[in-house]
C-alpha cells in the first residue's frame, strides 16, 4: 500500500519534473516524493478535503506571493491516489539540517509577520481554522495509546492547565489573522539562493498568530534555544510589524498559552517517538518533560493561591 | 509573598537547592541573604566543569536576557542547554527543529 503510494507519487513527480524519484518524507501526515524540479505530496489520509481545498486555493492566491510557496500552476486540479489528496509543488531547497546555527530565523520571523498581516478578506474564502490545537489533541491521543502512558502523566497534567481550545476542545477564539499553524525550520525553502518562503498549507487557517511564534518560544523557555537566537527571531518579527505580540515589553502574555500547548505537544511526541525508535528518552525529551512538570506544578499553585 | 516592585504574587522555585522567588507579574527575582552567593558558587562550579568549546553563559540573568515565562528554565548559568555543545542534546534538538 505504502510502496504503491510512493510509486504513484514518483510517477506524477517524474511526469512534471523529470529525473529520478526520491522520497523526501514518508509519514502518516504526508508522503513527499521529489523528481527534478517537481515535488508530489500525498496529504494525510484523514485530511478534510473541503478545508484542504480551501488552503490550497489560498496558497495560490496573489496576496500570499513571496510568503508561501504556491503549487505548480496548472497541476492536477483534484488528484487522488489511494484515497489521499495529491498536490504538485516546485522543488526548492530546504534549510540545511546539519547546520541549524545558520538557520534563517530572521527570515522566518519576517515571513510570519507578513503572513499575519495578509488581509483575510482578500483571500478566496471561506478560510478554515488553523489546525495547531488539533495537533496538540492528536499528540496527546498518541501518548495515551502507549501502555505506560500513566508514567508520563505530567504531560497530561500540563495539558489540563491549558484552556480547552488550545488542546483542540471547542472552537478557538475568533480571529481574522491567517496563521501557518505548524512552523518549524523544515517549513522554510528557497530557490537557488533566492528569498525564503514558507511551505506546507495543511494546518493553515484563521487563528491566534502567537501560535506561529510559540514553537521557538517553547524551545527558548525549555532552555534549548539560546536566548540570543530567540531575541533575534522575536525582534525581527516585531520590527516587521507582526501583530502576535505587543511591539515592546513582555511578549509572554500572548505567547504563554500557545508555548505551553506546543511544549505539551512536543513532550507527548518525544515520548511516542522514543518508544517507536526503541530507545530511552534522550536529554531533549527529558527537558521537555521537566518543563511540563514545571507547568503542572504551577497550575497547582495557581489553584491554591 | 508579594513582589516589592509591582505587588503581584511571588512564587518560589528551587534551583539546585537555592530558593528563588519569582514574581508572577513582572518576572523579577528576589534572592534571600546568601542566595546570590550560593548561585554564584554553583555557577563557577558549572563554568569549571563546562567543556572548553561551550560558549560562555551570561554572567547573570540581567538586562540583556530576554523575558521568559515563569514555567521556563532559568537562562544563564547552569540551566542553559543550548549552545554549541557536542552532547546528545544537540542532536536531539537538531532533530526537533525540523519536525512537527
Amino acid at each position: 500500500m505504502e510502496a504503491e503510494l510512493v510509486e504513484g507519487l514518483g510517477r506524477l513527480a517524474v511526469a512534471g519534473g523529470g529525473g529520478e524519484p526520491e522520497v523526501l518524507a514518508d509519514r502518516p501526515d504526508g508522503t513527499v516524493v521529489r523528481a527534478g524540479t517537481v515535488v508530489a505530496k500525498a496529504h494525510a489520509a484523514d485530511s478534510d478535503h473541503t478545508e484542504l481545498g480551501a488552503r490550497l486555493r489560498i496558497a495560490s492566491a496573489p496576496p500570499l506571493g513571496g510568503i508561501l510557496l504556491a503549487p505548480v500552476p496548472g497541476g492536477p486540479p483534484e488528484a487522488f491516489l489511494l484515497g489521499r489528496r495529491v498536490t504538485l509543488w516546485p522543488y526548492a531547497e530546504p534549510v540545511d539540517r546539519d547546520d541549524p546555527d545558520a538557520a534563517p530565523w530572521e527570515d522566518a520571523a519576517v515571513l510570519l509577520a507578513r503572513l499575519h498581516t495578509v488581509r483575510v478578506d482578500s483571500l478566496p474564502g471561506p478560510v478554515p481554522p488553523m489546525r495547531g490545537p488539533a495537533k496538540v489533541a492528536r499528540a496527546l491521543d498518541r501518548l495515551s495509546g502507549l501502555d505506560d502512558a500513566a508514567a508520563h502523566d505530567v504531560v497530561f497534567r500540563a495539558a489540563a492547565g491549558l484552556p480547552g481550545w488550545a488542546r483542540g476542545e471547542g472552537p478557538q477564539p475568533p480571529s481574522r489573522v491567517l496563521v501557518h499553524g505548524d512552523l518549524h525550520l523544515g517549513q522554510l525553502v528557497r530557490y537557488g539562493g533566492g528569498p525564503w518562503l514558507l511551505i506546507d498549507v495543511d494546518d493553515l487557517g484563521l487563528g491566534e498568530p502567537a501560535w506561529d511564534l510559540a514553537r521557538p518560544a517553547a524551545w527558548f523557555a525549555t532552555g534549548l534555544l539560546a536566548p540570543e537566537v530567540w531575541s533575534r527571531f522575536l525582534g525581527s518579527y516585531r520590527a516587521a510589524g507582526g501583530p502576535a505580540v505587543p511591539g515592546e515589553g513582555d511578549p509572554w502574555g500572548a505567547l504563554d498559552v500557545p508555548a505551553r500547548a506546543l511544549t505539551v505537544q512536543s513532550a507527548a511526541l518525544a515520548v511516542v517517538r522514543a518508544r517507536r525508535e526503541g530507545r530511552a528518552l534522550d536529554e531533549v525529551d527529558e527537558l521537555l518533560l521537566e518543563t511540563c512538570a514545571r507547568m503542572a506544578g504551577r497550575a497547582r499553585v495557581d489553584v491554591v493561591s | 509573598m508579594q513582589c516589592p516592585k509591582c505587588h503581584a504574587l511571588m512564587q518560589t522555585y528551587n534551583r539546585n537547592g537555592v530558593q528563588i522567588e519569582q514574581c508572577s507579574g513582572c518576572r523579577g527575582i528576589f534572592l534571600d541573604y546568601g542566595e546570590l552567593e550560593a548561585l554564584t558558587r554553583l555557577e563557577s562550579q558549572w563554568v569549571q566543569q563546562a567543556p572548553p568549546a561551550a560558549a560562555p553563559p551570561p554572567a547573570y540573568p540581567g538586562n540583556a536576557a530576554p523575558a521568559g515565562p515563569a514555567w521556563g528554565a532559568v537562562h544563564g548559568g547552569h540551566q542553559g542547554h543550548y549552545g554549541h555543545g557536542h552532547g546528545s542534546h544537540h542532536r536531539g534538538f537538531g532533530r526537533m527543529l525540523f519536525s512537527s
